[in-house]
């Protein structure tokens, strides 16, 4: 190791792929992954997601799995966990939606109002 | 038993890991952890061999070789059992274990039993204190012990 | 690189490789794939995560969920409930992690809730073989800020002011001892680790070689540069296996990365590690000794000083420290001396990190910041006494230290307190003991360990101490006499101030403590004959309760030495105690529980 750029750039490299086991502040997404979500098509969903927040380098993002979330008939489903925020729930999405959500919720905190389990009752 | 343990394969593989830390400053303890586990001990014809080659007198070398519990003089049995008499475990009740696996190798603490398959040892701590009182053969571990479980574990070698 | 969306950590400390770890391991892997999941989970093998009780321990990320003594029969169910449906398999869980209900992720887990991690900060979250992780953690960061922003005696001087103090047993403050071995004069100077962890019952140091070798490699390179040594070396038992090849490949790996060897960071500071294997001798672990054995002699004590700091390996300059106090340092360079002097009392700093064992419920590694008291780690981290037994004492500091009884409980952790009654922290081996211990037993246990492991240099260690355990061996067998107790406390004395090393200084503290708080317990031997916990064998009585005894002989069957007499049906059995050997098989196997020992 010649420098601390170096270092930094290991320590960089590495931290995504561990970044799972350090104190979980930030933001959680949730993917239901039951029987009825795995095949309704929540597993494109978690990939994507996993992909998204690679890409943009999202470091203080976590994806994770759940079991069922209760609605089944609209599943996939995936919820939001963001500091000091309520608890969103988006139905029926799919991996396109996967990007909007990210971009316009999680990277500008705006809700996707149109995807969520509230948009979708009315 | 008797096995020769003094080959010349045995001894060649000594003359490389003398070899190899010849350099080396402070060279005496790596070359016996070496030859203890070439040979299976440290018998003087091996010491012989370790002055001769590091220009150590021989008893500098025995010396060391009889102040540590590692190394030996003479060779030890096929099973090694460990009863580990470690603070944790004795406070559990390892000797009564320590004692059943006397009386049923037929061999005392620190000895080699006559047809030299076991070793009795009574070990300080090996570090699994969860699982006190623990004893090990060889490389295996077995814990949380009550003195009915040693039958058992002795029959299986 | 690949992003998992989860982390299956599996402990393989020592403690639970013994109990079966690596099927484990194994199993998941065949799991995974069948479920396909290899490419989203991730397993690995970490460091210990202290709580040996409950191994094999498994820890699934992001959740935290905490699953204890795993089968591999478990493995399918976590591996199809869990990580692929994603519903924790609530029935495998840590015990004290499931309450009304609600799933606790290993952090709040009462075990772990007082606890504060700095020395173990990375034990059991980073794969120990892997100097990526480790370095994705911070690591080498505090190496990279003091080669490049700090002078030699900055690095000093912040550990002077952090109040750091040796945690291998005697308490040196650390900045104190890097500040001699800077100042003093010579061409060459060595920086050494103790790893030779000899404690009966101590096992911190092992854990930490074992989860986050690179954190010994790091600080040793640090306190290479402050005292201006190339040099190091690491002794360690060679009882660690494990903690040997971990500590190996980090050395290795730091060394492909340019972190040890020449011009580190591009600076003109060259270090360089060696592993050197100690070889069964407890002696070992007392600093001129340890020189001695890296030298190649028997390990035998010098008389100090000069100090090793002065003339250390090879007549050198050395710094020596042991393996916790290393595991502070990057630590303590990142975050600041104040940060570090803010945990702990006014004169011991920071955490401490104790193997709990004995009879407690939860064994295993506990890092507690200094001042917690006693009750605490006992209680409540350590989760109370097993089968509602009594509490008698807890022995802290090893053959070195001594017994505290009930009464102090509520004394804070740390040097000083624990010096004042009569023990000393140690290296951190924290044995429990219950009413069924006899106290003049465990001070034997400890004689005799010292006896063997005196290393015959100096007459008061080597004699004193064999007449002490015939003393003692006199009064467990129930021979002994008052002016035996009187002669064994004057010759514990006498050993303590008269020996040359601090093996023999200490070696009467277990008689002295155990005098001091249980005398009660060495009368009742020698007056009465009798041994108030029934644990020494030779003073034991068995003898059948006459009103609760029903006559049904099973005792007389089970006896081995048939010494016990009566009719069935008719006549309350008798045991005859000169027969008798003391095996307790009657007392085992009466149905009625009709025999007491006495």
């Amino acid at each position: 190791m010649k420098s601390i750029q170096e270092l930094e750039k290991m320590r960089q490299e590495t931290l995504e792929k561990v970044n799972l086991r350090r104190d979980r502040k930030g933001t959680r997404i949730v993917v239901g992954m039951a029987t009825c979500g795995i095949s309704a098509g929540a597993r494109p969903v978690l990939m994507a997601l996993l992909e998204e927040v690679k890409k943009r380098g999202l470091e203080d993002v976590t994806v994770t799995q759940t079991g069922c979330i209760g609605v089944c008939r609209l599943e996939p489903m995936i919820e939001v966990y963001k500091e000091g925020e309520e608890k969103t729930t988006y139905v029926e999405v799919t991996a396109e939606k996967v990007k909007k959500i990210l971009l316009d919720h999680i990277v500008n905190g705006k809700v996707v109002y149109e995807y969520t389990i509230g948009a979708y009752e009315k | 038993m008797a096995k020769n343990i003094l080959t010349d394969e045995n001894f060649d593989k000594l003359q490389l890991a003398i070899d190899e830390n010849r350099n080396v400053k402070g060279a005496l303890m790596p070359i016996l952890h070496e030859a203890q586990k070439i040979f299976g001990c440290v018998p003087l014809e091996v010491q012989k061999r370790i002055s001769d080659e590091l220009k150590v007198p021989m008893s500098e070398i025995y010396g060391v070789v009889t102040f540590y519990s590692q190394f030996t003089l003479e060779s030890r049995g096929d099973y090694i059992i460990g009863v580990c008499l470690g603070t944790a475990c004795y406070v559990k009740g390892s000797q009564a274990i320590i004692d059943k696996v006397s009386e049923l190798t037929g061999t005392k603490v620190g000895k080699t039993s006559e047809d030299g398959k076991f070793t009795l040892e009574a070990t300080r701590c090996i570090g699994a204190c969860g699982l006190a009182p623990v004893l090990t053969v060889n490389e295996d571990v077995y814990g949380r012990l009550a003195v009915g479980d040693i039958p058992g574990i002795v029959s299986k070698y | 690189m690949e992003l998992y969306r989860s982390h299956v950590l599996v402990c393989g400390g020592t403690g639970c490789t013994s109990s079966g770890c690596l099927k484990i391991v194994e199993k998941l892997g065949e799991e995974l794939k069948k479920h396909e999941l290899e490419k989203e989970v991730q397993v690995v093998k970490t460091g210990c995560f202290g709580l040996c009780e409950a191994g094999p321990i498994v820890i699934v990320y992001p959740e935290g969920a905490f699953y204890s003594r795993v089968k591999p029969e478990d493995v399918e169910r976590i591996a199809e409930e869990h990580l692929l449906k994603g519903r924790i398999v609530t029935d495998l869980l840590f015990k004290d992690s499931v309450e009304a209900d609600k799933i606790k992720s290993i952090e709040q887990v009462t075990f772990y809730k007082k606890q504060q991690r700095i020395a173990l900060r990375n034990c059991g979250i980073i794969n120990p073989e892997s100097i990526e992780e480790y370095v994705a953690f911070d690591g080498y960061s505090a190496l990279a800020k003091v080669l490049t922003e700090m002078k030699p005696e900055a690095v000093i001087d912040v550990l002077k002011r952090s109040g750091l103090r040796g945690r291998g047993g005697g308490g040196f403050p650390t900045g104190m001892k890097w500040e001699f071995t800077a100042k003093a004069q010579g061409d060459q100077k060595y920086v050494a680790c103790n790893a030779d962890e000899g404690d009966p019952g101590a096992f911190m140091d092992r854990s930490v070689l074992e989860g986050d070798p690179h954190a010994i490699v790091e600080a040793m390179a640090i306190a290479g540069y402050a005292i201006g040594a190339d040099m190091g070396y690491v002794y360690i038992r060679a009882e660690y296996p494990i903690a040997v090849s971990r500590l190996q490949i980090a050395i290795n790996d730091a060394k492909k990365h340019g972190l040890l060897g020449k011009n580190i960071f591009g600076t003109d500071f060259n270090f360089d590690l060696e592993i050197r294997l100690g070889a069964g001798a407890f002696v070992c672990g007392e600093e001129t000794a340890l020189i001695n054995s890296i030298e190649g002699k028997r390990g035998m004590p010098r008389p100090r000083p000069p100090f090793p700091a002065h003339k250390g390996i090879w007549n050198k300059p050395t710094v020596l420290n042991n393996v916790e106090t290393y595991a502070n340092i990057p630590q303590i360079i990142l975050k600041g001396a104040e940060w570090y002097s803010s945990i702990g009392t006014e004169r011991s700093k920071g955490t401490k990190v104790f193997a709990l064992g004995g009879k407690i419920n939860n064994t295993g590694l506990v890092e507690i910041p200094m001042g917690t008291k006693l009750r605490d780690v006992i209680y409540e981290i350590g989760g109370g006494i097993p089968k509602g037994k009594a509490f008698k004492a807890v022995q802290t500091g090893g053959p070195s230290g001594g017994c505290i009884p009930a009464d102090y409980l509520d004394t804070e952790i740390d040097y000083d307190n624990l010096i004042s009654l009569g023990s000393m922290m140690g290296s951190g081996g924290m044995i429990v003991m219950d009413e069924d211990n006899c106290m003049v037993d465990i001070a034997r246990f400890f004689l005799d360990f010292t006896v063997d492991e005196s290393c015959g240099k100096c007459t008061p260690c080597r004699e004193g101490t064999k007449r002490m355990l015939e003393i003692l061996e006199e009064i467990t067998n129930g021979r002994g006499t008052l002016e035996d107790i009187d002669k064994l406390e004057k010759l514990a004395k006498t050993i303590k101030s008269a020996s040359l090393c601090g093996l023999g200084q200490t070696a009467p503290n277990p008689v002295l403590s155990t005098l001091k708080y249980f005398r009660h317990e060495y009368e009742a031997h020698v007056i009465h004959k009798k041994c108030p916990a029934g644990a020494c064998q030779a003073l034991l009585e068995y003898i059948v309760i006459a009103d609760i005894c029903k006559k049904c002989g099973i005792c007389a069957t089970k006896c081995p030495v048939g010494c016990i007499d009566g009719v069935k049906g008719k006549e309350v059995y008798f045991i005859n105690q000169d027969r008798c050997i003391k095996c307790g098989a009657c007392m085992g196997a009466c149905p009625f529980k009709a025999i007491k020992k006495g």
